[in-house]
């Protein structure tokens, strides 16, 4: 049988790839689209480093097969930054030395800004407990936090 | 290796035709969050997956005489995010809230964490505590069944071939009723219950419990309906005596294994402990609701 023909939109383009049932979406992301920002971690849902966003709904992409994503809007680490400008959550990382080896950090940042998108002013507990499906094995997370809430604080216009 | 089909049906007379059709070489995808851990292993090599998310009645949740019907395939953050079914189920949605990570909760669906058949499942005994129907369709026609006659084992269901879950029921709620769901695991988040309990409790005007579910989960091979916990609340003013009296008909239910993460001995300890702790919550949650 032939592969599946799967119509999206990936960071707001319009996007078209062929793709195998068992072809996972971070398969197809990293392998037929050459968007390589999403990085692979574990491939079973438990580390978060493949996060993106799925009709604005977070989700591991190592969890969702290609095909799934017929119709959809993916967001991706790509589609953080507007040209040059970094997104604040990208610069506040930078800031806070929030990363070491960089792995875990596009699935965090797009973990964050899902976050910060439905909660504006985020306590440190509900940072700690959103980001819970990330893991980092550098910087013991504090950097990050402290990066997340410096963030939000600066797009609430503090 | 052998091709796998998909198909993403929009009605259930499809998706049941579809399955009927397989010969048992299909697998219902709903959220994914368990099949394609198991595909990716090698664990199920299905011929076909039925996505089932595209048909509505499976998806969407609604207030139905005057109780609440979810789709099997909401997915579990749906669920927690619906704030009106939150106010009535607390227990239900803590239970949901404990499924992995919001990553996970953003794929995985309820009528999976039942379909999956773990013994550890969270949601599974705060369903059974809240006295929870499922909405079952397959190539015999529609049926009901109480959420505690579904599993029957680690990965295995009284579904019969071709069955799907569609929807579950979650009944009306009489004035001064609660609900909790509390387990024990060795870190805070991101981690597999070694022992579940989830109670269900209703008040009469002057405090005396009226009726009471009580239910267990990773104490057995399957989640377990306690009636002999629930009879020590009934009658009673919930008070400590009751709650001895649960905690002993509930670590007297347990029949554990013992692994890595607790012997039997702690998890007979911790039913019985939960139990109690669940209760004292819910009987707070149904005076709040007087």
């Amino acid at each position: 049988m032939a592969k599946h023909h799967v119509s999206a939109t990936l960071n707001g383009n319009d996007v078209e790839f062929l793709c195998e049932t068992q072809q996972t979406l971070l398969e197809v992301l990293r392998d037929e689209l050459h968007h390589t920002g999403t990085k692979e971690g574990c491939g079973t849902g438990d580390c978060g480093a493949c996060s993106v966003t799925l009709d604005g709904r977070l989700v591991c992409s190592c969890l969702v097969l290609g095909v799934e994503a017929r119709g959809k809007s993916i967001q991706t680490i790509e589609g953080m930054a507007e040209g040059t400008s970094l997104h604040p959550l990208q610069r506040k990382f930078l800031e806070h030395a929030a990363l070491q080896c960089g792995v875990c950090t596009p699935g965090i940042l797009i973990a964050a800004r899902s976050l910060l998108e439905r909660n504006p002013d985020p306590s440190e507990e509900e940072v700690r407990f959103w980001l819970a499906g990330n893991l980092c094995r550098c910087t013991g997370y504090n950097k990050i936090i402290e990066a997340v809430l410096d963030a939000a604080r600066e797009m609430r216009g503090g | 290796m052998s091709e796998i089909l998909y198909e993403a049906p929009k009605t259930l007379e499809a998706a049941v035709a579809l399955l009927a059709g397989a010969g048992g070489q299909a697998r219902v995808l709903a959220g994914g969050t368990d099949l394609l851990i198991q595909m990716r292993a090698g664990r199920v090599v299905p011929g076909l997956l039925v996505d089932i998310k595209g048909i509505v009645e499976m998806t969407t949740i609604v207030a139905e005489n005057g109780g609440f019907r979810f789709g099997a395939a909401a997915s579990c953050m749906e669920l927690v995010e619906h704030q009106a079914f939150a106010r009535e189920w607390p227990g239900v949605t803590d239970a949901v809230k404990l499924i992995g990570s919001v990553q996970v909760k953003g794929r995985a669906t309820v009528g999976g964490n039942l379909c999956n058949a773990s013994p550890a499942a969270d949601s599974v005994p705060a369903l059974i505590a809240a006295g929870a129907v499922a909405r079952i369709v397959g190539p015999g026609g529609t049926r009901e069944a109480r959420v505690e006659d579904i599993p029957a084992g680690p990965g295995r269901t009284t579904l019969a071939d071709g069955e799907i879950v569609v929807s579950l029921f979650l009944p009306p709620r009489p004035a001064r009723s609660g609900d909790a769901y509390l387990r024990f695991t060795p870190r805070t988040e991101m981690d597999i219950a070694v022992v579940g309990a989830g109670v269900n409790l209703t008040l009469d005007e002057t405090g005396v419990c009226t009726h009471a579910r009580v239910s267990l989960g990773a104490v057995a091979e399957r989640a377990l309906l306690v009636p002999e916990a629930a009879a020590a609340l009934i009658g009673s003013k919930v008070d400590e005596g009751a709650l001895g009296r649960l905690a002993a008909a509930a670590s007297a239910a347990c029949r554990p294994i013992a692994d890595k993460r607790g012997t039997r001995e702690f998890r007979v300890e911790v039913a019985g402990v939960l139990a109690r702790r669940a209760a004292g919550i819910a009987l707070d949650r149904a005076r709040r609701k007087g």
